[in-house]
Order: structure tokens, then C-alpha cells, then sequence
């Protein structure tokens, strides 16, 4: 059967996909929110979603539009307060994925969400790190989900919001960080996973339709594709139908609020 | 001993010029109504500290109160930037911002410790993070048991602190529901605290026991100002008014706009318009 889909309902079901049923997961606002959320009302129902702003094991029926919504207390196993979340929960060591979203990303999954060009004479000032610097040292591992950009994703973050791989290899050993980092990146595009080695980010599978170049001509650094380069799965009916209704339910429920 | 005041009273007896003032409060239960009178009292040359500045802090920027933000994330939630913090940080409009930026753990860490009385919180946190190379109050400390390296910030200690709550009781003590954030270390690392409450009730006798109580002697102040929290929330009373956030990203968009919109919302009405403002609200929370 031919199913429609957009590019961005591909990147969200894929980063769904990539969630376990045992996860803790420490969930970035906006596309990973998404993601995460699919993924608890698909394979993964018993996933523990944790938002910064101390909410543990969270079940939202719509998808918050910031970290802090009435929603994600009401529906949460329980609510702690923001140093018990960064102390004893996320540098204690219980979470086990971190999900971000990057305004700019590099090939080895650092990310910059501070500013564009330089620090103290900015050309963008964008809002910080918030939570990320220490989401990313502190998780077991690291997905990002980001739409692809030749302004997104480039040669070199203008700042070390978070680190992920450095210049890669040993890098982020090498600092004494005990944790993964970066393990996955999902684009509207393409899964990229890095290499074992290098710790660079390639190409794993192409979204159904999806070209080389394509994946290329959205990304400031030459792509590497995997020998055995793949083609990621379709969504299914059911993958797509819980997408689309946690988005209906969504916009319903943030248009009675505005009426 | 907490003092029940006028929110006039309170801002003009707690908040001087050049203070060191946190306004918290964690998406949830901002304290809008206390910024906005300390706006109408035009107090000049704060420190401000927040974790999340927002569309208040903005106001309080773009106002020229403010010479120093101690922060860690400073935009509009689900949203975007704040305009009025990125006028005067990439333009100094109307003056230069001096900025002091951190990441939550740390900002939660230090204010953590200025309510534990420490002169520095101690966490494993900025690995890697280029914070640590623009920000001098971001150094590093050694285990003396294990060796190891661990990051230490200044803990966080407001000359005083302003927190919006749903509940007091008739002696004054505080009840803080929902998304608590980091409101206790702030007002508990302050030298003084000011409280806005939806209500004031008979007493917190049908509260559980384990609730997030502030007793009245750890207060300074406690003003009666419903909906003192709005367009941000207050958990069981009035949802969050997410229009009011995007309507923001326009009017902070243009100087004039915002001035406009500051002289008609802010310097001439007073707290009672909160009430009116959450009216639509109530229920749904």
C-alpha cells in the first residue's frame, strides 16, 4: 500500500523508532518532544520521558509548548524540583538517552545553540544552552534530531554549547566524559550514525525518495555515506496515524486556549 | 516574619537600586505582577538572575533597568528569542547588558548552595563546554578524595528574591504546587523574599504532608495578587496564556512597539489587572 508522508513526519517517526521500551529518556523541547512522544504511544508505552523542568516519567495527552507545561506535571510519575533533576537524576547517572535538537550541528554532534559568530559581538545572540551542556555529558548516549541546512549543519559550531565528539576519535575519553555521546542523528533527510573510530557522523540509510545529493546540498561538511548504505524503513500506518492525531490533539487544544 | 503588604509596599521596601534580584519561577508561576511594579517604580542598575529569563526579563531589559543578567537560557519558550535581550546585548539598545551565562546544573547548583549558606556550588558539569572559556566565574576544583576534576560556580545569594505562589495561609506561610522549579533555593539564599499569592486561606490543614511549604519566617513579604502570574501559569487556578507569548515576539520586535506597549500595559495600570488578564483562563488549569 502507498502511504503519503511528509519529510519531517519521516524524521520524527525515525527518531521515534530509535527508543526503547526501558529508556529514561531526557527529552529536548520541540522535535525530539515529538519523537519521544510517538514513541511511547507506539512500541515503546513503559518508555520514563523526563523534562528539565522536573518532570519524571511524563505521559502528555498534547505535546507541550515548553519544557514547563501544566500537562507534563499533571501527567508525571512525579514532579521534583530543578536542582533535585540536575543533581541526583541527571548527573547521578539514571538517564539513559538524552534528546536534542541543535541550531548548529558539526560532523562529530557538537552542538551550538549559544550564539552565531562570536561570543561577545554576536551576530544572532540565540537563548543558550539551558539544560544541553551537561544533557550531553551526563546521558548514557545522545540522539539529535535536526532539519537539515547548509546555515544548521557546518564544517565548525561557532560555540561549544555542547561537546560531543570534539575533533573526534579519543576526543570526549580524553576529557575524562565516561559517556557515549553522540550515537545517532536523525534529519529529515537521512539516520546517520558515527564511526566507530573516527567518531564523524555518516550516513547509514536515506529516507525513502531521498538522493546523496540531496543529503549534500543541505550540509556545510562532505557527507560520508556507508559502504552498505540503506534505505530507512517507511512509516507504517499505525506509526503515522499516532503522529498525526498527537499533532491534531495538539493544535485543538492550543487553539481553545488562544479562542 | 512574613508581612502581609501592598505589592507597592513590598517592591518599594524590598528592592532597591543596584540590588542583586532573582523574579523565579521555572515556565511556571512567574512573578509578573512584582516585575511589573518594580518597572513602575523604575528601579535602575540591577543584577537580575533567572534560569530561564523570559518575556519579563525582556521587559525589564528593554526598560534600561538592568546592568548585569546571571542566566541560562534566555528565550521564549516554544516561542523563539528574546528581542529585547538581543537589542541590547548585540546593539546596546537602550544600554550595554553585561552577561553572565551558565548552564541550568549550574545555575540550579548555585542557588542550591546559597540556600545551604556554601560560597560555591561544586557539580561534574561543562565538559567540553566553551561557557567555561567566556565565563570567569566557570573554574574548576579538585576532589580531595578521588582526584577528581569537578566544576565550581559562585553559589547564588539575591539581595532579594521575588516568587509568584498559589496559596498563603492566615500566619503566612507559603504553598507552592506543581512545577516548583528552583523557587525555595531562591528565596531560601536570599537575604530578603517576597511572595505574591493567588489566595490567602484559613490554613494549610488538608495539605499533604510531605507539600512544598515556605514557613512564614523564612518570608518577608506576602502580597495578594490573583492571576500575578499571567501570561505564565499558576498549577490548579489559570493555564499558561500562550497567545500572550506569541503576541510578545511582536511587540519586543520593535522599539517602538514595545515602548508603546509598556506605557499602556505596565506604567499606567497597576496589579490589579492581572485578575481581569487570567479571566478566560481559569478552569482549564
Amino acid at each position: 500500500m502507498e502511504i503519503d508522508f511528509t519529510t519531517d513526519e519521516m524524521m520524527t517517526i525515525a527518531a521515534a523508532r530509535a527508543l526503547g521500551n526501558d529508556d529514561i529518556c531526557f527529552v529536548g523541547i520541540g522535535a525530539p518532544s515529538a519523537a519521544c512522544n510517538v514513541a511511547r504511544l507506539t512500541h515503546a508505552p513503559d518508555i520514563t520521558l523526563i523534562y528539565e523542568s522536573g518532570t519524571i516519567g511524563t505521559a502528555p495527552d498534547i505535546l507541550p509548548l515548553s519544557i514547563g507545561d501544566g500537562e507534563l506535571c499533571d501527567t508525571a510519575v512525579t514532579t521534583v524540583s530543578v536542582p533535585e533533576m540536575f543533581r541526583y537524576w541527571l548527573q547521578g547517572g539514571r538517564v539513559t538517552v538524552g534528546f536534542l535538537g541543535a541550531a548548529q550541528l558539526d560532523r562529530f554532534g557538537n552542538i551550538n545553540t549559544t550564539v552565531i559568530g562570536d561570543y561577545n559581538a554576536p551576530s544572532i545572540r540565540l537563548p543558550g544552552g539551558g539544560g544541553a551542556p551537561e544533557i550531553a555529558s551526563s546521558c548514557g548516549e545522545i540522539f539529535i534530531t535536526m532539519k537539515q541546512t547548509l546555515r544548521g549543519m557546518v564544517e565548525v559550531v561557532d560555540f561549544f554549547t555542547s561537546f560531543g565528539h570534539g575533533s573526534g576519535g579519543t576526543d570526549r575519553a580524553d576529557l575524562g566524559i565516561t559517556t557515549k555521546g553522540p550515537t545517532l542523528l536523525i534529519t529529515d533527510l537521512a539516520v546517520w550514525r558515527p564511526d566507530p573510530k573516527t567518531k564523524e557522523f555518516i550516513v547509514r540509510s536515506l529516507h525513502p525518495g531521498v538522493t546523496r545529493d540531496h543529503v549534500q546540498d543541505t550540509c556545510g561538511w562532505p557527507v560520508k555515506f556507508a559502504d552498505d548504505l540503506g534505505v530507512t524503513d517507511i512509516p507504517t500506518e499505525l506509526e503515522l496515524t499516532t503522529l498525526r492525531d498527537l499533532k491534531a490533539r495538539t493544535e485543538a487544544a492550543h487553539a481553545v486556549e488562544v479562542a | 516574619m512574613a508581612k502581609f503588604q501592598s505589592l507597592k509596599e513590598a517592591v518599594s521596601d524590598n528592592l532597591k537600586d543596584g540590588d542583586t534580584v532573582a523574579f523565579e519561577g521555572f515556565t511556571h508561576l512567574i512573578p509578573h505582577a512584582a516585575a511589573h511594579e518594580a518597572i513602575r517604580q523604575n528601579r535602575k542598575g540591577l543584577t537580575l538572575v533567572r534560569m530561564t529569563p523570559d518575556v519579563v526579563y525582556d521587559q525589564m531589559i528593554g526598560m534600561g533597568m538592568v546592568d548585569k543578567i546571571i542566566f541560562s537560557y534566555a528565550g521564549n519558550p516554544g516561542v523563539g528569542l528574546l528581542r529585547r535581550m538581543r537589542d541590547a546585548v548585540e546593539n546596546k539598545w537602550p544600554k550595554a547588558l553585561e552577561i553572565e551565562e551558565h548552564s541550568h546544573a549550574a545555575m540550579a547548583n548555585a542557588y542550591e548552595a546559597g540556600a545551604a549558606g556554601l560560597p560555591c556550588a561544586v557539580f561534574r558539569g561543562y565538559k567540553g563546554a566553551g561557557l567555561k572559556d567566556v565565563n570567569n566565574n566557570i573554574r574548576e576544583v579538585t576532589c580531595p578524595f578521588t582526584g577528581e576534576k569537578l566544576a565550581a560556580v559562585p553559589s547564588v545569594r539575591p539581595d532579594v528574591t521575588f516568587i509568584h505562589a498559589q496559596k498563603a495561609n492566615k500566619r503566612g506561610d507559603i504553598l507552592i504546587e506543581g512545577i516548583i522549579g528552583v523557587q525555595k533555593e531562591a528565596v531560601l539564599a536570599a537575604k530578603r523574599a517576597v511572595v505574591t499569592v493567588e489566595e490567602v486561606v484559613d490554613d494549610f490543614d488538608d495539605v499533604h504532608v510531605n507539600a512544598c511549604i515556605l514557613p512564614r519566617w523564612a518570608v518577608t513579604s506576602v502580597c495578594v495578587v490573583p492571576g500575578g502570574a499571567h501570561p505564565s501559569y499558576a498549577h490548579g487556578y489559570y493555564t499558561r496564556d500562550n497567545a500572550a507569548y506569541v503576541e510578545w515576539d511582536k511587540i519586543a520586535s520593535d522599539r517602538g512597539l514595545f515602548q508603546e506597549w509598556m506605557q499602556k500595559n505596565v506604567l499606567t495600570v497597576d496589579e490589579t489587572v492581572f485578575e481581569k488578564r487570567i479571566s478566560a483562563l481559569k478552569g482549564a488549569a
